[in-house]
Parts: C-alpha cells; sequence; structure tokens
C-alpha cells in the first residue's frame, strides 16, 4: 500500500495514465494553434479539438460537437452559463432559480447578478440534500428565465431529480442549466432525455488535467444564446474568446472516452468499496450518522458525521488519509459547511463530518486500512473529548446553555 | 495548513488528559465553547491549602490547535499559584505552539477555561468561608 491514501475524488482526480499518453504528443509535436487556418500545425490541432467534441457531445448525449464550448473548467462554464444567459434574456425577465447547495461559482455567479438588479430564488434542499421538483415549479413566476440545479452534490453526493425538473422547466420555457461537474460518469446524464439547456463539466474530475471544461450550450429547441464574458479572438463561436488548450482537452475528451467504455462496472466497483467502508466504520462506533441520501447518492462519496469529536481534529489524526471535511476550522470563513447547513444538520454535527471520496484507483485493501484507522481514532478523541463524556453520564448536550464565541 | 512541531507533539501526546472530581471543594471546573462553534474545553485544577495547583486536567473537543492550546495550558498552570496561574494569557500560548491567525481562537478558548476554572474555584472556597463564618454565630 502506498502512502498517503487519497480519498478525496471529489476534489480531484489523478489523471489517468492513458489520459496522460494521449495528451503527450499535443504539446511537443502536434502542438499547433487550433484557431490558425494556414498551416498543417493548426489543421492537425483543429481536427484534435474537433474529435474531442465529438467524443465529449456523445458521453453527455448531446446531438453535436458544436453544442461544446471549451472554458478552463466548471466554475468558468459556471459563469458564462449563468452571467452569460442572465445577460442575453435580461429582456424577457429578471429571476433565477437555484438551490442552497450548488457550488460557490453557482451561488456567488448568482449574487453578482442580485447586485446587477436580478431577483435570485435560492431553494432549500430537504433533509437528504435533494431538492424537491415540485416547490421548484412553484417558484417558477412569469419572470423566471433561468433554473440551475446541480447533477450530484460535491460534498454529500446526493443525485438531484434532474429529469423531472427538465419536463417542468420545458414546459414552462424556463432555460435549465446544471453544474454536472460532480455527477457526470457516475450517475446517468443525458442532456436529451433531461432537457438540460446549459451542463457545466470538467476534465479533473473524470480523471482528466486540471485546467480544461466545457460548457454545453444547446443549439436546438431551443436555440441557446449567451452574452460572452471573456471578449477577444472570437473563438468558440464568440462564446468564449482564447486559445484553446488542445493537449487538455485531447485529455479531456479521453478521460470521457474511458468512461463511456466503462462506467456501469467501474461505479459498481467502487461502490462496493463505498459501502464496505461505510459497513465496517459502523460496525465497529456508535453515534455515526450518514449525510445525504443513502440510495440516490454518488457511488464514491460517503459522508459521515462522527459525533463528540471535531472534523478537523480527526482529519489530523488520519494525516495519512487524504479526506476532507465540512468543519469550520478548515475553512477561512469558521463557518462550519453551508450545505449540511442547508440540509437542517445540527452545526455540532457539521463540525464533526468527514466526507470521503473513493475513485478509481482505491483498492480494498486502502478501504480497510481506513476503516480501521478511523475507528482506533475516533475511539482515542472520543475519549478526551468533554462532549462524549457528558454523553456517556446521560447528559444532554443540547440542555447546555453554551456560550457562543 | 501545516501544523507546527509543538501541536503535534501536544496532539499525538496530550499531557493531563482526564478529569477530577467536579463536586470536590478543591476543584474548579471551567467548561467554555460550544459544539455548534467547533471546540469546547473543560478544563479543571485541584488546588491545595496554599494555593498551588496541583493538578490540572483536560477534555476537549475541537481541532488539534484546540487540543494542543488545552494540553500545553495544563502543563503551564500545574505547580503555579492561584493567582499566578491567572495572569497566563493567550498571547503566550500562541507564541509557544506558533498558532497561525485563524487558529488564534484556540488560544483564547483555553485562556478562558483556565480563568473559568479558577473563578469556579474561588466561588467554591469563597461560600464555603461564609458557610465557616456564618455557623458560629447561628449557633
Amino acid at each position: 500500500m502506498k502512502f498517503p491514501i487519497y480519498m478525496d475524488n471529489h476534489s480531484t482526480t489523478p489523471v489517468d495514465p492513458r489520459v496522460l499518453e494521449a495528451m503527450l504528443p499535443y504539446f511537443n509535436s502536434t502542438f499547433g494553434n487550433a484557431a490558425s487556418r494556414t498551416h498543417a500545425f493548426g489543421w492537425n490541432a483543429e481536427a484534435a479539438v474537433d474529435d474531442a467534441r465529438e467524443t465529449i457531445a456523445k458521453f453527455i448525449g448531446a446531438s453535436s460537437g458544436k453544442e461544446i464550448v471549451f472554458t478552463s473548467g466548471a466554475t468558468e462554464s459556471d459563469n458564462l452559463a449563468i452571467k452569460g444567459a442572465a445577460e442575453y434574456y435580461r429582456s424577457r425577465g429578471n429571476h433565477i432559480i437555484t438551490t442552497t447547495i450548488e457550488h460557490k461559482a453557482v451561488l456567488d455567479s448568482c449574487k453578482r447578478l442580485e447586485r446587477e438588479g436580478f431577483e435570485v430564488t435560492y431553494l432549500d434542499v430537504e433533509k437528504n440534500g435533494i431538492v424537491d421538483p415540485a416547490k421548484l415549479e412553484r417558484a417558477i413566476t412569469d419572470k423566471t428565465i433561468l433554473v440551475s440545479v446541480m447533477l450530484a452534490n460535491n460534498e454529500v453526493g446526493s443525485i438531484q431529480p434532474l429529469a423531472e425538473i427538465g419536463k417542468i422547466t420545458r414546459a414552462r420555457s424556463v432555460l435549465f442549466h446544471t453544474d454536472a461537474v460532480q455527477g457526470v460518469g457516475k450517475t446517468p446524464f443525458d442532456v436529451e432525455s433531461m432537457n438540460v439547456d446549459l451542463a457545466s463539466i470538467t476534465a479533473h474530475k473524470i480523471y482528466g488535467p486540471k485546467g480544461v471544461g466545457a460548457l454545453y450550450v444547446r443549439r436546438a429547441r431551443p436555440r441557446v444564446r449567451l452574452v460572452s464574458q471573456m471578449d477577444g479572438g472570437g473563438h468558440e463561436r464568440g462564446n468564449r474568446s482564447g486559445t484553446l488548450n488542445v493537449a487538455g482537452i485531447v485529455g479531456f475528451a479521453k478521460a470521457c472516452e474511458l468512461m463511456l467504455a466503462d462506467a456501469a462496472e467501474e461505479n459498481a466497483r467502487i461502490r462496493r468499496l463505498r459501502d464496505r467502508l461505510h459497513q465496517r466504520i459502523t460496525a465497529s462506533l456508535e453515534d455515526v450518522t450518514l449525510n445525504g441520501d443513502a440510495e440516490r447518492r454518488l457511488p464514491g462519496n460517503l459522508n459521515l458525521s462522527f459525533a463528540f469529536v471535531e472534523g478537523e481534529g480527526l482529519m489530523m489524526a488520519i494525516k495519512d488519509v487524504a479526506v476532507s471535511s465540512g468543519s469550520a476550522c478548515t475553512s477561512a470563513s469558521l463557518e462550519p459547511s453551508y450545505v449540511l447547513k442547508a440540509m437542517g444538520l445540527d452545526e455540532d454535527l457539521a463540525h464533526s463530518s468527514l466526507r470521503f471520496g473513493l475513485g478509481r484507483f482505491n483498492t480494498e485493501e486502502e478501504v480497510d486500512y481506513v476503516a480501521d484507522l478511523l475507528i482506533d481514532k475516533v475511539k482515542k478523541l472520543r475519549d478526551i473529548s468533554p462532549l462524549y463524556e457528558m454523553h456517556q453520564q446521560g447528559i444532554d448536550i443540547k440542555s447546555i446553555q453554551w456560550a457562543a464565541h | 495548513m501545516a501544523y507546527s512541531e509543538k501541536v503535534l507533539d501536544h496532539y499525538e501526546n496530550p499531557r493531563n488528559v482526564g478529569s477530577l472530581d467536579a463536586k470536590s471543594d478543591d476543584v474548579g471546573t471551567g467548561l467554555v465553547g460550544a459544539p455548534a462553534c467547533g471546540d469546547v474545553m473543560r478544563l479543571q485544577i485541584r488546588v491545595n491549602d496554599d494555593g498551588i495547583i496541583e493538578d490540572a486536567r483536560f477534555k476537549t473537543f475541537g481541532c488539534g490547535s484546540a487540543i494542543a492550546s488545552s494540553s500545553l495550558a495544563t502543563e503551564w498552570i500545574k505547580g503555579k499559584n492561584v493567582e499566578e496561574a491567572s495572569q497566563l494569557s493567550n498571547s503566550q500560548i500562541a507564541a509557544e505552539l506558533n498558532l497561525p491567525p485563524v487558529k488564534i481562537h484556540c488560544s483564547v478558548l483555553a485562556e478562558d477555561a483556565i480563568k473559568s476554572a479558577i473563578q469556579d474555584y474561588k466561588r467554591k472556597r469563597e461560600a464555603k468561608q461564609a458557610l465557616a463564618t456564618a455557623k458560629p454565630a447561628a449557633e
């Protein structure tokens, strides 16, 4: 077993060796600028990019590579989709609907639009981290121009009912954007059957390189128009200026191709590992709760709260294992995870949460090691936790008047 | 964020973990922080007749810096008299552990825990003395 062990695949994934191999020629031999129209260097680069567009389009169920706009990553895709559509369709209305558990790239884009006169409804999610489509439908007004709901949440892995939402938005002639970054390749996603009009995806969550993403922009029924957010040479049909990251795009497409080939098998394997980790931990530890939905969740996601133990303190105890926490101590703001709070989780349990993200390269041996290590360390930290002592003495922690600080 | 060696040392080998009898007259207990804020410290002292802190114990729910701050606090106040111990400030703890700005609140909490434990001890002692002086008059 190699240390440290990586179990933070929601943050990023390693580049698959096959992806890296596909990329290498595009750094030095086929290094041309895909926008150069006057020589073979440019033509070869453009051909590679066009092939990649088709592969990526197929990966998400789009009908044409022309619907793929390459970006620097999902943050840029989210910004372009939301601000670009809001700006273009402003004459039709100024209302946008999203959820409280979206990625910051979506939430902060919406906040900026609010400062510019748009109205945004932030829908609460249910306790399992899933948005209720009926509530979404009720929030639509005649001013609503855009709905943005993620495919799957990055913290608790909850899979959102996009097909149901897409039916609603299509019927009401409202554009539908999804941040599909965490879910694509890991849970069924198809822009046609789900009536998605705009979709943000990125390479580095599916074993491709960092720094390259895409925005799917529907071209027919309806044809979606955007105001570009980056001015320059008019690349990507005027949607996004900037020289294309050809090697990155080739790697992105290779990553999609690998996912297309054996995602089902891979996801089943990862789910088994995830379930094994969960079962081993809960078999030996009491007061461990699962955050998010047990069934409608990403196969690699496990988000647990270890009551009476603080998340960052726990991560320090398992420092050979890379995971993340919803604890405030891991963020500069000293606020615990807004996703867990939006799900109605008590703040102390949000502070006690760890997120495990299993992926393609994790093994059963690693899972067993991490489970055993964690069980041992949680017990040790509970032994030095005043809250655990109170719990054992039958004192209800909620009954105490704590002085907030 | 990387932890200082001293934080790691206290975290991995916490000093003076445990509990003293909170009901005992010579024990002062400080319970500070809040679960919702992600850190709770309980620091206890046992004080002898000369006003010397003979023993100090802690239990902490919190991050590594919070655990280290409370561990260091117990180490420092042991053997000191109550007045000396109450002079200990958070900046001394923060400096010793090289706490980054975002973790300064951990040292503040440790200082609060010491002060709160001393206050509890003094309150008990005063109540006891009041009882002792009140008794003969009543008889």
